[in-house]
């Protein structure tokens, strides 16, 4: 890991926790530099896709797994959260009744007993992390043990994805069917319609995503991160190094559907909505672009990319509304040819042409092509 | 009858791809501490017969027997590698993105959970049976280079210090002189030489001055069963193997009918 992608990282931690929430609180509407409500929402959003990016990195840049079901977990995370929020609405909903209004609108007078301990935060929150972990876990288990690798775990991951898409559309799973989960009213006991909720909102997944980030970096230097790229790179020879290759696969399977999940719990208050719509195989595909275009197999790459994507989007929605897909399609195949290492893959290039232009002398660039000896500080120190 | 051990025994295996019959009822016996070459044309079964060692393919039929107490055939290929038994594959398999150093880190002998590599840190003793190793290779300068960064040959190298670096009973080293020039294929010789004794070593080659700097005994494989075994001379003069093998006389040369 290079210092400048350390510095990068210190730097839009600071900016996302400490100054754009200064600029929303302390500044008026007409200042140049005033963040509005709208946008604190709106990045608050981009963040959570940011986490959700990491996650698809984690596998794909680091162990060579490309994902395509890990929308899947996030809904999963936003759904165990927008279980609690649907509880928290009391008897506030359209038909006064203690219990949500999809159940009383599918003839239910009480509550289900599956849905009565999400009440309780912690509860939710234990299930945001065993639900996604316990699917990952079983999945990845009877994947990996059977060597299914490549491709092929690619579409089953999405046909894992699509199927759940399915039965989450499905009344009778008694989870709203294909309106999900809407019209929150509280988190915590915050009005979720107040500037400030949102504003601890968008701070609390700022926190998250550096949390994520970090605890990733660290993942990536210690052996475990060696033997993951390793796996990556030259499975066999893992494999024949007495590496059992399939539990670190799971390892890392799970991990990252935990990152997916907590991305969704921070989603669904945000959005105010979830939905199996967010479990579509496109959602997961999306996901995947972010990482691209941000730069695989670095940490800071899927955070830009998925930030700039959507930032992308939500103006081309407004622009040219049919286009979108089109657009995002362009991007990937644009990106995928011209700049295979994304956004940060075309800044490290820049600046070791800016290097060698203005300091001819200076021998050293650090372009980490496979041509020149490892420039960036080794992982463990052969000294 | 007396228990003689050997490193590793192969009893009448049978191994068949969709109708081709790759190993055929073969047997086949190593000392421990030898140095053994395997050679034969190719389709003769060589690399099968490594697939088979390591668990990469299981036999039809039977016995694999490592150190004449352990079989084989049901273990996968870490479990084999735990027991002792390294493999080195024909084309350099290193990890090119990680640095030379962190090559053989992760070859060295030690834990390999997946909670052991969250916890491990380097130790001051792994450090220098890391740069050991490295001496031996003759890669100790290019410690901090990332693996892509070496020639054919050093990668080759790099994969023999990582084998080395497990401590293996037995090595099992597939073509290590190919895509060598002449020195190389020579230095290359050298180090299995020196390793001689120390470990098992079961060399296939297909270049025969390779084989005769190697001077040891000699296996022939000729479509999945062992031909002949001797020394390189003895070999070289059997008639069976001139005519598989060694340049067929040219009045057994037919046309191919089809």
């Amino acid at each position: 890991m290079k210092s400048w992608e350390l510095r990068t990282a210190a730097v839009t931690a600071f900016v996302l926790l400490v100054v754009i929430p200064c600029l929303n609180v302390f500044t008026e509407p007409g200042f140049a530099f005033h963040v509005s409500d709208f946008t604190i929402n709106l990045y608050g959003k981009y963040l959570c896709y940011a986490i959700l990016a990491i996650s698809v990195d984690f596998l794909w840049g680091y162990t060579g797994l490309l994902s395509l079901g890990q929308a899947l977990f996030f809904s999963l995370g936003g759904y165990m959260m927008g279980m609690y929020l649907m509880r928290m609405i009391g008897d506030l909903g359209q038909y006064h009744k203690p219990i949500p209004d999809f159940l009383v609108f599918l003839g239910w007078s009480e509550l289900p007993a599956f849905w009565r301990p999400f009440s309780s935060f912690p509860f939710a929150m234990s299930m945001a992390c065993l639900i996604p972990g316990l699917l990952a876990l079983v999945f990845g288990y009877l994947a990996f043990r059977s060597r299914i690798r490549g491709v092929y775990f690619s579409i089953l991951t999405q046909a894992l994805t699509y199927g759940a898409c399915l039965l989450f559309f499905r009344n009778s799973l008694l989870l709203g069917g294909n309106n999900g989960f809407t019209d929150f009213k509280f988190v915590l006991g915050h009005d979720l319609r107040s500037p400030a909720t949102q504003r601890g909102l968008f701070m609390a997944t700022a926190l998250a995503l550096v949390l994520v980030y970090t605890g990733c970096r660290w993942l990536s230097r210690t052996k475990f991160g060696l033997v993951q790229r390793a796996i990556r790179d030259s499975e066999n020879r893992v494999l024949f190094s007495g590496y059992a290759a399939a539990n670190y696969k799971l390892f890392a399977f799970v991990v990252s559907a935990l990152i997916a999940s907590l991305g969704g719990v921070l989603y669904a208050p945000q959005v105010g909505i979830i939905n199996p719509s967010e479990m579509a195989p496109e959602k997961s595909l999306e996901a995947v672009v972010w990482v691209a275009v941000g730069g695989r197999g670095t940490l800071i790459g899927p955070v830009i990319g998925a930030i700039g994507v959507n930032a992308l989007k939500s103006w081309a929605t407004r622009a040219y509304p049919d286009m979108w897909l089109l657009i995002l399609g362009t991007l990937f195949v644009l990106v995928t040819i011209f700049l295979p290492k994304g956004i940060v893959g075309l800044a490290a290039h820049l600046r070791t042409f800016l290097r060698r232009r203005f300091k001819p002398r200076d021998g050293e660039g650090d372009c980490d092509t496979l041509a020149t000896p490892a420039q960036e500080e080794p992982l463990v120190n052969p000294k | 009858m007396s228990q003689r051990i050997f490193i590793l025994a192969l009893e009448g295996v049978n191994k068949t791809f969709e109708g081709y019959k790759a190993i055929s009822d073969l047997n086949f016996y190593m000392d421990p501490g030898e140095l053994r070459v395997v050679i034969g044309p190719n389709g003769a079964g060589k690399s099968t017969m490594l697939d088979l060692i390591t668990g990469r393919t299981r036999p039809d039929t039977g016995r694999i027997e490592f150190e004449s107490k352990t079989d084989l055939t049901n273990s996968s290929e870490y479990q084999i590698n735990r027991m002792g038994i390294g493999r080195k594959f024909q084309t350099p398999s290193v990890y090119v993105f990680h640095t030379v150093f962190e090559n053989v880190l992760l070859s060295l002998k030690g834990a390999r959970g997946v909670f052991a590599s969250l916890v491990h840190r380097t130790s001051e003793q792994e450090r220098r049976r890391i740069h050991e190793v490295l001496a031996t290779v003759g890669l100790e300068s290019r410690a901090g280079w990332k693996a892509g960064a070496l020639s054919h040959g050093q990668k080759q190298w790099l994969e023999i210090g990582m084998l080395l670096a497990q401590d293996p009973k037995l090595l099992l080293v597939d073509e290590p002189a190919a895509g060598m020039t002449d020195e190389e294929t020579h230095k290359t010789g050298e180090l299995l030489l020196s390793l001689e004794g120390r470990h098992s070593i079961l060399v296939i080659e297909h270049d025969m001055t390779f084989v005769r700097q190697l001077a040891r005994k000699v296996t022939v494989l000729h479509q999945g069963n062992v031909l002949c075994e001797g020394t390189v001379d003895q070999v070289q003069n059997d008639e069976r193997v001139k005519e598989v093998y060694l340049g067929r006389k040219k009045r057994d040369k037919q046309p191919l009918s089809c």
